[in-house]
């Protein structure tokens, strides 16, 4: 082989083994999982390789999965609307920031994802239990005489999953704020503006690319979030992934465990493109 | 009673002194540069007045009223910002009429004015551009039509032409020099460019660590520069070593010139290169270097008094060789008598 021929096709040689994991591990197994929404099962038969729509069937037809979607979905708007409010007060506090004492708060803001997922969600569980810390502040505080509902409920997967999610819209925010011109919160300033106006007018809308990124990663994070749901929300409290994952698991039902995983990516993608494009008209100048 | 007055003006970051006590008064209408060398104290003497960074020590008074409580936002002045630091996000017309809606102007009113500063610019129709799509030049006429619109007490410029390239550089102080004549409106300008300063400036204040060296005219400071300092800061010139004879002269190397107020003993006196001339009366040196420029000569030559760069005019006399021997003086209204200041 000629150099000049071996350096053109050296990308694909450079590319080749990644695109063979991503081959073989992603768009294979996602391949035959959409395939397999489509197989038959029986409870003493089995999964049966033969063409049916009963599996998508059922869950159009079946108001438990509409209420599980729904439910997903719920709360994973909750967590990006709790993200955005907490996240990006927290991103501009963290970028006026001396530089010393940032990366110390970088540290304590990305600590979520620095620890295990299971332990985290444990953590969050002792503290939410109905004799965990936080009922029992409340209560000596006066401020309530029964203790709240947090384990297995919805509020308690909101608050769990926020916290771990929070670092990705923190970052993504933060990022943005960088390529703010300094000198336009003086600029406002000297043109009459008070703080909060300089908020909402100035600050706010040259950060909205930052906000929608981290929303997006917050939001697909949130809907197919497994371990958070599955320990705070508990068995009786379902969300897409946890059924997904019993209906493979224990009801050992594969194709409508994979109907509903297949669903859950479909929606995802719609919704984030969706949004994405309604933001970016929205704010075209922004984002050039 | 002046428009502006700095009393003892001062701030410092740690033990470092940014601006040490300025004093400086200006008159309604008038056109001042703070000019010097980076760090040397003008942009946080502009930001003190603008009211971004707090006040160490002294006074600034606005119209006799001191503005150490006031916020920036109150304080009504317009300011143009070195990197322009126009909204991103709103276009031509919405950021010029950014200060005018936080003002309650009603939208009719809002919209005429708008208009007016823009015409005042020279930027009509692009009401609807957003600066992204505009030239460094448009993006600087939008920052001084955004400062001036709100009708302010004071206007100051924080390097506003330092990024544009040469050429517009040269049409934008022409214009601006015309714009501010229009409108009255007393200006603060900081700078390092000596042309800029020389070309827009009533009067020019030069700074030097946190300190003033001198205030005058242009053609005064640079003229009669009261320091070693500014005279190597503002163009280009020679420091010539001499002697005082106590009694109002000064002598160099034998060539004697009358000199007010040099006292007897070593002195520096500095002459611009244009002033220098030959002569036969004057004192000895060797040319080192020629240098033709199209309209004028560049020479260097040698003394025992220093050494010196001298500016003939291409008028056809004859320009010595490299390596003469020349005689060279100067008018004694031509030559400043320099103080200790601090080399640049």
């Amino acid at each position: 082989m000629s150099f000049a021929a071996s350096e053109r096709s050296a990308p694909y040689w450079l590319a080749g083994p990644a695109l063979l994991v991503f081959l073989g591990l992603v768009i294979i197994p996602l391949g035959m999982t959409v395939l397999l929404s489509f197989y038959d099962w029986g409870q003493y038969k089995g999964i049966v390789p033969e063409f049916t729509l009963k599996n998508w069937i059922e869950i159009v037809t079946d108001s438990y999965f509409f209420e599980v979607f729904l439910r997903t979905f719920r709360i994973s708007i909750l967590v990006t609307l709790a993200c955005v409010l907490i996240g990006v007060p927290e991103a501009y506090i963290l970028n006026r920031m001396s530089p010393g004492w940032r990366s110390v708060c970088l540290l304590v803001v990305i600590g979520p994802l620095l620890v295990s997922v299971v332990a985290r969600t444990l953590g969050w569980a002792l503290l939410l239990g109905s004799n965990g810390l936080v009922n029992q502040g409340l209560m000596a505080l006066g401020l309530i005489t029964t203790p709240l509902e947090f384990m297995f409920t919805e509020t308690g997967v909101v608050i769990a999953l926020t916290h771990v999610l929070i670092p990705f819209m923190i970052l993504a925010v933060w990022a943005s704020l960088q390529r703010l011109d300094p000198q336009v919160e003086n600029a406002a300033a000297s043109l009459g503006a008070g703080f909060f106006t300089i908020w909402r007018r100035v600050i706010l809308p040259q950060v909205v690319p930052g906000v929608l990124s981290g929303a997006i990663i917050v939001f697909a994070l949130a809907a197919s979030a497994f371990a958070s749901p599955a320990i705070i929300g508990g068995r009786r409290l379902k969300v897409a992934a946890t059924l997904a994952y019993d209906e493979f698991l224990n009801t050992l039902n594969w194709p409508l465990g994979a109907a509903v995983a297949v669903l859950l990516l479909v929606a995802l993608v719609l919704i984030i493109v969706g949004s994405n494009r309604l933001v970016e008209r929205r704010y075209a100048q922004v984002f050039e | 009673m002046s428009h502006l007055v700095l009393e003892g003006l001062g701030k410092s970051y740690g033990t470092a002194v940014a601006v040490e006590a300025l004093d400086l008064k200006v008159e309604r209408g008038e056109f001042v540069s703070l000019l010097g060398p980076s760090g040397c104290g003008k942009t946080t003497t502009l930001q003190m007045i603008a009211g971004f960074v707090g006040v160490d020590r002294g006074r600034i008074l606005l119209d006799g009223g001191d503005l150490a409580s006031v916020t920036p936002a109150k304080r009504g002045l317009g300011i143009v910002f070195q990197s322009y630091a126009l909204f991103p996000h709103m276009t031509v017309a919405e950021n010029i009429a950014f200060g005018l809606e936080m003002r309650g102007v009603g939208k009719a009113e809002r919209e005429q004015r708008t208009l007016d500063a823009m015409a005042l610019v020279g930027l009509k129709g692009f009401s609807d551009r957003y600066p992204r799509r505009m030239s460094g030049g448009q993006q600087q006429r939008v920052a001084l039509a955004r400062a001036l619109v709100i009708k302010p007490a004071l206007l100051l410029l924080d390097e506003p032409l330092s990024n544009l390239d040469a050429k517009l550089r040269e049409e934008m102080q022409g214009e601006l020099r015309q714009i501010q004549r229009s409108v009255g409106t007393t200006t603060i300008l900081v700078t390092h460019d000596q042309h800029e300063a020389m070309a827009l400036s009533d009067r020019i204040v030069l700074m030097n660590q946190g300190r003033v060296e001198q205030i005058g005219a242009p053609d005064t400071v640079y003229g009669s520069p009261a320091t070693s300092f500014v005279a190597n800061f503002l163009g280009k010139t020679n420091t010539l070593a001499a002697m005082g004879d106590g009694a109002g002269q000064v002598d160099v190397l034998g060539f004697r010139v009358p000199l007010a107020g040099a006292p007897s003993g070593p002195v520096s006196i500095a002459v611009r290169p244009e002033r220098l001339s030959f002569a036969e009366a004057g004192f000895p040196a060797r040319i080192k270097s020629r240098v033709f420029q199209g309209s004028h000569w560049l020479l260097g030559a040698e003394s025992e008094a220093g050494t010196l760069l001298l500016m003939r005019p291409n008028d056809g006399t004859p320009v010595p060789a490299e390596d003469e021997a020349v005689k060279i003086a100067f008018a004694s209204a031509d030559a400043a008598l320099l103080t200790e200041g601090r080399a640049p």
